[in-house]
């Protein structure tokens, strides 16, 4: 899923500075189950907003909405009667949802309250990490199920690189070095053979460095 | 059909059977080219070739390709250094051209130290491709007489593919099928990290000459003389990837500390003496860090001058 974390309240102050009447809006999917930006994070930052106003005599309506998906026209169509009442909304969805929200409400000033950081997976309670950089053209099945042009460094596709020590990145002891986690799971897999086989030059054009890039399909189109 | 595929006087030695010496020469962080020049000219008789490093340890400075121009200029034989963490493929594949057109004829193809080490730890790094294909590329370049994109090169590149090899960094099962992986791809010369653990370097290349690899490539052992018993515990401890057993540090902290760098030289040059009779060693990369004038010494020491006239 999109794991996000939750801007500085500090920026946020910032951000809505210009603005008086100001709609906190939530949503119910990826943020939420990192605990970035659902139901209850509208709540604390609209409460947290609110108390700042307060204490520093400043007059703000802080308004609070969270939607299944923000990336959706079905469920952003549910604001449509309520964003008049607004001057700007304070949109804790994801990158994807905050840009399909203003596309949507043209007049209307968005601003992020997290930042998108990855895809990733929640690990352990309060860790979410990256396992996925969507570079398009997946080569898992070579690497042993284990991502080296997310989870590397330098995502070396042919590694581990020289600096790969006691199975940890050389950017961090608290790193592990993705090649050693391949190497470990070819082993498991008793197909240590496939590290031998060279990746070639990779097409990155079904990467962001094709430009931005969409999914078609006809077979569900109406 | 010449059997060599360069102009490179490193390759002549090799492949003669000599046993070769390179060094390196790490460019500064400035526009003076004497700063260069110098250090080529204190090592150009005793190496037969010098190293140009790419922005070491992500630390901006003169681009490895001025350099290397700057060294031959005084007839001193440059190995163009190439990181793939700071130019994609057509930044790489141009500056390859541009190293052709001055007739650079050896080059080492790295992916570079992560930028997080040096002077733009905010920076993007590109690692378009990795050095595995970065040796690839050139290859293609120069064999097929072609651009990656499929397009033809007026004047390909004659050029002498390099690549690294750290026999001591982990996991150490895949070190040998990592090397085999980067003969695959098309290296001709291998320059190793620094060697201090004599013994797992030899196991190495007797796993190397088993798999019939060193009859495949030219293996230069990479030397690293200590000054000090400081830097031999800092190498310990805080350089990735290396190896340096507790015996070299007794040894160094025997001595007293005016006496270490001196010690320093004489493990080092022991230690080519020793590797010498290693079967498969092709050669030495004497790595002197901002210590060239020492290199010349370390080089006559071990045998290892006059340099073939070839």
């Amino acid at each position: 899923m999109i794991i996000a974390s939750k801007k500085p309240i500090e920026e946020i102050i910032q951000e809505i500075t210009p603005y008086s009447r100001i709609l906190i809006l939530g949503c119910n999917e990826c943020v939420t189950v990192c605990e970035a930006g659902g139901k209850k994070e509208v709540e604390v930052l609209a409460s947290a907003l609110r108390i700042f106003c307060l204490s520093q005599g400043i007059e703000k309506t802080i308004g609070e909405h969270t939607l299944e998906r923000q990336c959706d026209h079905e469920y952003l169509e549910e604001i449509r009667n309520m964003v008049d009442d607004y001057d700007a909304i304070v949109s804790l969805a994801c990158g994807v949802g905050v840009q399909f929200a203003a596309e949507k409400y043209l007049t209307m000033p968005l601003l992020p309250g997290v930042n998108t950081v990855c895809l990733g997976a929640n690990e352990d309670r309060g860790l979410w990490t990256e396992r996925c950089q969507a570079c398009g053209s997946c080569v898992l099945a070579r690497t042993g199920g284990i991502c080296p042009v997310s989870r590397c460094a330098k995502r070396v596709l042919n590694g581990p690189c020289g600096g790969s020590t006691n199975g940890k990145c050389e950017i961090s002891k608290d790193t592990d070095c993705a090649w050693q986690l391949i190497i470990d799971r070819l082993k498991a897999l008793d197909k240590m053979d496939d590290y031998e086989a060279v990746a070639p030059v990779k097409d990155w054009s079904k990467d962001r460095a094709g430009g931005p890039r969409t999914v078609t399909r006809e077979d569900v189109k109406i | 059909m010449s059997k060599y595929v360069s102009s490179s006087r490193l390759e002549r030695i090799l492949k003669a059977g000599h046993l070769g010496v390179t060094s390196e020469c790490g460019p500064p962080r400035g526009s003076d080219a004497e700063e260069v020049t110098k250090k080529g000219l204190l090592i150009k008789d005793y190496v037969d070739a010098v190293n140009v490093t790419d922005n070491q340890t992500a630390m901006t400075r003169m681009s490895s390709l001025a350099a290397c121009i700057h060294l031959k200029l005084l007839g001193i034989e440059p190995v163009l250094q190439m990181v793939t963490r700071d130019r994609n493929r057509v930044a790489l594949q141009s500056d390859i051209l541009g190293a052709a057109s001055f007739d650079i004829s050896n080059m080492l193809c790295l992916s570079g130290d992560h930028q997080s080490f040096g002077d733009c730890a905010r920076g993007q790094n590109v690692h378009d491709l990795d050095s595995m294909q970065l040796v690839q590329t050139v290859r293609h370049m120069r064999d097929e007489g072609k651009f990656l994109g499929g397009d033809d090169i007026k004047r390909p590149p004659k050029i002498f593919v390099g690549a690294a090899a750290n026999p001591f960094a982990d996991p150490f099962e895949i070190r040998i099928p990592r090397l085999a992986k980067k003969i695959a791809c098309g290296a001709e010369f291998i320059q190793t990290q620094c060697i201090y653990n004599i013994d797992k370097f030899k196991e190495w290349m007797r796993r190397a000459s088993d798999r019939g690899l060193t009859e495949k490539v030219f293996i230069m052992a990479g030397m690293t003389p200590m000054k000090s018993v400081g830097m031999a515990k800092y190498m310990k401890n805080k350089v990735p990837g290396m190896d340096v057993p507790d015996e070299i540090i007794q040894r160094l902290a025997g001595v007293e500390k005016k006496h270490q760098a001196q010690e320093g030289i004489q493990i080092c040059v022991e230690h080519i003496q020793e590797l010498k009779e290693v079967p498969g060693i092709a050669g030495f990369h004497i790595m002197a860090i901002e210590w060239e004038e020492k290199v010349p010494e370390i080089v006559e020491k071990s045998g290892l001058y006059p340099r073939p006239d070839m």
